[in-house]
């Protein structure tokens, strides 16, 4: 895990800023550079909805090794009503309780740590409403 | 543009190959490919690989393979693209001689994935690693997201889907170079266990250590050396989002449809035309989606069309005769390449007891990640 990294990333995962293309409205999230749909290079920040529903989902048995633990866990696709939709973990839930269209809110959670006494990977996972 | 002819062929076993090493596969194959076309010389030499370096620790492979298979000073181009840097390293040989740059060219997959402990991590470095991997979505995870999408949307079944499985052991039970060589029922497939809802174990290609080669000349030289030759008509590449929740819809692959349109047209093929197919079924849902991205079905109706028997040997359009990913394996770098000799070996009539009848046209469609990347080629009977 690289602590560079994860520091890059902390205003997507930490707080849900993305951005909004001036040229064309499309709101993407996490940031980038340039707008994949009209080739825009300027934005103005976007926070994201923290509520959303459910595209797709799979329980996991086999996981990572960072995971290994914490099998079995549900993945899934949400989307916002903004058009931007992530993949994450659904949280504190039976995995009979979880279908597609359930609606589903961010919670910030850990994502990874580096072992027993290194850095913390921070980031949203969702529950059910 | 030259035309451009197929003249040898050489793979490994695929197997978990403990006694040997990534340059040992490597160089098995490539030996057989070059004793195969009897080529005299090797102008220009790429290889596929998807990670050496997360795999074994070893980067810089074109010219460590190349040192190693005796070709001294040998330009040398390893080529990524995930699962499919075989295929794209074929692309990138095709070119070379069809430009008139090189006149004979090795082009190559291989991947060494058992030297690893933890090869679900490396093989997921092929997804988004910051927004999907990082969350815990592993290749099996994304592939169920897929898989159950097309459920939803299209009402396709567990069952259809561990038909692809049951087709593909099939073949493979028939292919003395595959990994599983035994055929399976429905039943077993279905109550293997759980890897992501809905695809069970049975229904995900398996980790594999294996290397596999062609040699490419332009088809006017390759008809004076072989009474036999396959010239390759078509060769398309597309790319898409790398992260699949970015895709306006999850349950296509534009990719590859992308790709098949632009090697159908480079041919001036259609679906109909097609005799034989490998298609990249790194998971069985991945099957079903790219058969009716090539065209072979309509959208959504791919759990009928394989379930009724027409991707068998035999029926409409056979898929994945050589046992596909699933069967036959699937070392990540080198399976694009394996599927392409598999067609070369059906359009040869060297398919044994997997030949299909008559075959004069194959297609082979290799893919990245979750659709990211594809390469189609279509490869003809050179008359």
């Amino acid at each position: 895990m690289s602590t560079q990294k994860i520091w890059r990333e902390r205003i997507g995962r930490y707080r849900l800023i993305g951005q909004k293309c001036k040229g064309c409205g499309k709101v993407l999230f996490p940031k980038r550079l340039i707008c994949p749909e009209c080739g825009g290079r300027d934005f103005d920040e976007e926070q994201m909805p923290d509520v959303g529903k459910i595209v797709t989902y799979t329980t996991v048995y086999v996981g990572p090794k960072f995971l290994e633990l914490d099998t079995p866990y549900i993945i899934a696709v949400i989307e916002f009503n903004n058009g931007v939709s992530v993949t994450t973990q659904v949280v504190d839930v039976d995995p009979k309780e979880v279908s597609t269209g359930k609606e589903v809110k961010l919670v910030y959670r850990k994502l990874q740590a580096e072992g027993k006494t290194g850095v913390i990977a921070y980031g949203y996972k969702a529950q059910l409403v | 543009m030259r035309e451009v002819g197929i003249i040898g062929a050489g793979l490994t076993r695929f197997k978990e190959h403990w006694d040997s090493s990534l340059r040992d596969l490597f160089v098995e194959a490539a030996l057989k490919a070059i004793d195969d076309a009897e080529a005299p010389e090797i102008d220009s030499m790429y290889v596929g690989c998807m990670s050496s370096g997360l795999f074994v620790e070893q980067e810089h492979i074109g010219p460590l393979l190349a040192d190693y298979l005796g070709l001294k000073n040998v330009p040398t181009v390893r080529v990524e693209s995930a699962c499919a840097s075989g295929a794209l390293a074929l692309r990138l040989g095709f070119m070379e001689i069809a430009s008139g740059m090189s006149d004979i060219v090795l082009v190559s997959g291989v991947e060494k994935m058992t030297d690893c402990d933890d090869p679900t991590s490396v093989l997921a470095a092929a997804a988004d690693i910051e927004n999907e991997a990082f969350f815990g979505a592993t290749f099996p995870a994304l592939y169920a997201l897929i898989a159950r999408a097309h459920m939803d949307r299209y009402g396709t079944t567990r069952e259809q889907l561990a038909a692809v499985s049951v087709k593909n052991h099939k073949n493979g039970a028939k292919n003395p170079d595959a990994q599983f060589q035994r055929e399976v029922s429905l039943e077993t497939v279905l109550n293997s266990f759980m890897v992501a809802d809905p695809l069970t174990l049975l229904q995900c290609s398996p980790i594999t250590d294996g290397a596999a080669a062609l040699i490419l000349v332009p088809l006017d030289m390759a008809k004076k050396m072989k009474d036999r030759v396959v010239k390759i008509t078509g060769s398309g590449v597309a790319s898409d989002t790398i992260a699949l929740h970015s895709r306006k819809d999850i349950t296509s692959l534009e990719a590859v449809r992308l790709a098949g349109e632009r090697a159908y047209k480079m041919a001036g093929r259609k679906p109909e035309d097609i005799d034989v197919c490998e298609v990249h079924d790194c998971f069985s849902i991945a099957e079903l989606i790219v058969v009716e991205e090539l065209g072979f079905v309509e959208k959504g109706n791919s759990g009928r069309f394989i379930e009724e028997g027409n991707t068998e040997i035999g029926g409409r359009i056979p898929v994945n005769t050589s046992g596909g990913l699933k069967a036959k394996g699937h070392p990540v770098g080198a399976s694009g390449i394996a599927q392409v000799i598999e067609i070369y070996k059906q359009l040869i009539g060297n398919a044994e007891e997997r030949q299909v009848k008559d075959a004069r046209i194959g297609m082979a469609q290799n893919m990245g990640g979750t659709g990211a990347s594809s390469v189609v080629h279509i490869m003809e009977v050179a008359e």
